[in-house]
């Protein structure tokens, strides 16, 4: 079983080394990445949403439903924790 | 202040504690309060408002700082967050669709402007500051459990 696994970790390692020869330059202008979607944040957050922190305004504004997702992942483990320690306090009693 | 003494670290350490925590608190409400004029957001400024109250804990132990912030605030403040951002989300339905910035946006690099943006942070950094203040307390008192049975 082990050997099997070594060999679909190495193929798949290959796979993905093989991939990265498709992938853009490092900080390539003409990359699909910065030609679609990165110039118009840049260029209409001031006046779309009036706030010169683009990071912010994409986190919150433009890409809110993302975030929603982040904020779900850190709330769950806020009340999982929080639930841990009233089960904890209640056996002690 | 006998009692409380011989709890958490060194006098050192406690009056260093002492002065900064509410330097490190403003700074972080600071930073949420501004994510969308300067650098930050909800994120940062709420793991900073989280340190702050884990510093207080790691200084003077966990009484201390369960004065400040109980456990059940913590998760008063956790499902306020999220009631608040899911709210947000939601009230941009009365414009046309989710998460639309329904408020007006006012002019740039002033507090009160960029629409949602702040209300979102505030809402980001209520979580992520009470719910890693949670995480922090779970750490511990777990961690210290086993050892106090044997």
């Amino acid at each position: 079983m082990r050997i099997l696994a070594l060999i679909a970790v190495i193929i798949t390692g290959a796979i993905l080394i093989y991939g990265t020869q498709d992938m853009p330059d490092w900080a390539d202008p003409q990359s699909p990445a910065s030609t679609h979607v990165s110039p118009r944040y840049i260029e209409k957050t001031l006046e779309e949403t009036a706030t010169p922190n683009a990071v912010t305004s994409v986190l919150a504004d433009y890409r809110g439903y993302d975030t929603l997702g982040e904020t779900t992942v850190i709330f769950t483990a806020g009340v999982c924790c929080i639930l841990i320690l009233r089960i904890r306090r209640r056996h002690r009693k | 202040m006998s009692k409380e003494d011989e709890k958490g670290m060194s006098l050192i350490v406690k009056t260093i504690t002492r002065l900064t925590v509410g330097l490190i608190l403003l700074y972080g409400l600071y930073i949420v309060f501004h994510g969308h004029g300067s650098p930050g957001g909800g994120f940062t400024g709420g793991v900073i408002i989280a340190l702050s109250f884990i510093h207080l804990m790691l200084a003077y132990g966990k009484e201390v700082a369960f004065r400040k912030l109980s456990e059940a605030a913590a998760s008063f403040f956790v499902s306020l967050g999220a009631i608040l951002f899911l709210a947000i989300a939601l009230l941009g339905f009365t414009g046309g669709y989710f998460f639309l910035n329904f408020i007006p946006k006012g002019e740039p690099f002033r507090l009160f402007s960029a629409g949602i943006i702040p209300l979102c942070d505030i809402a980001i950094g209520l979580i992520v500051g009470a719910g890693l203040f949670a995480i922090f307390v779970a750490l511990v008192s777990l961690k210290l459990e086993p050892e106090r049975k044997e």
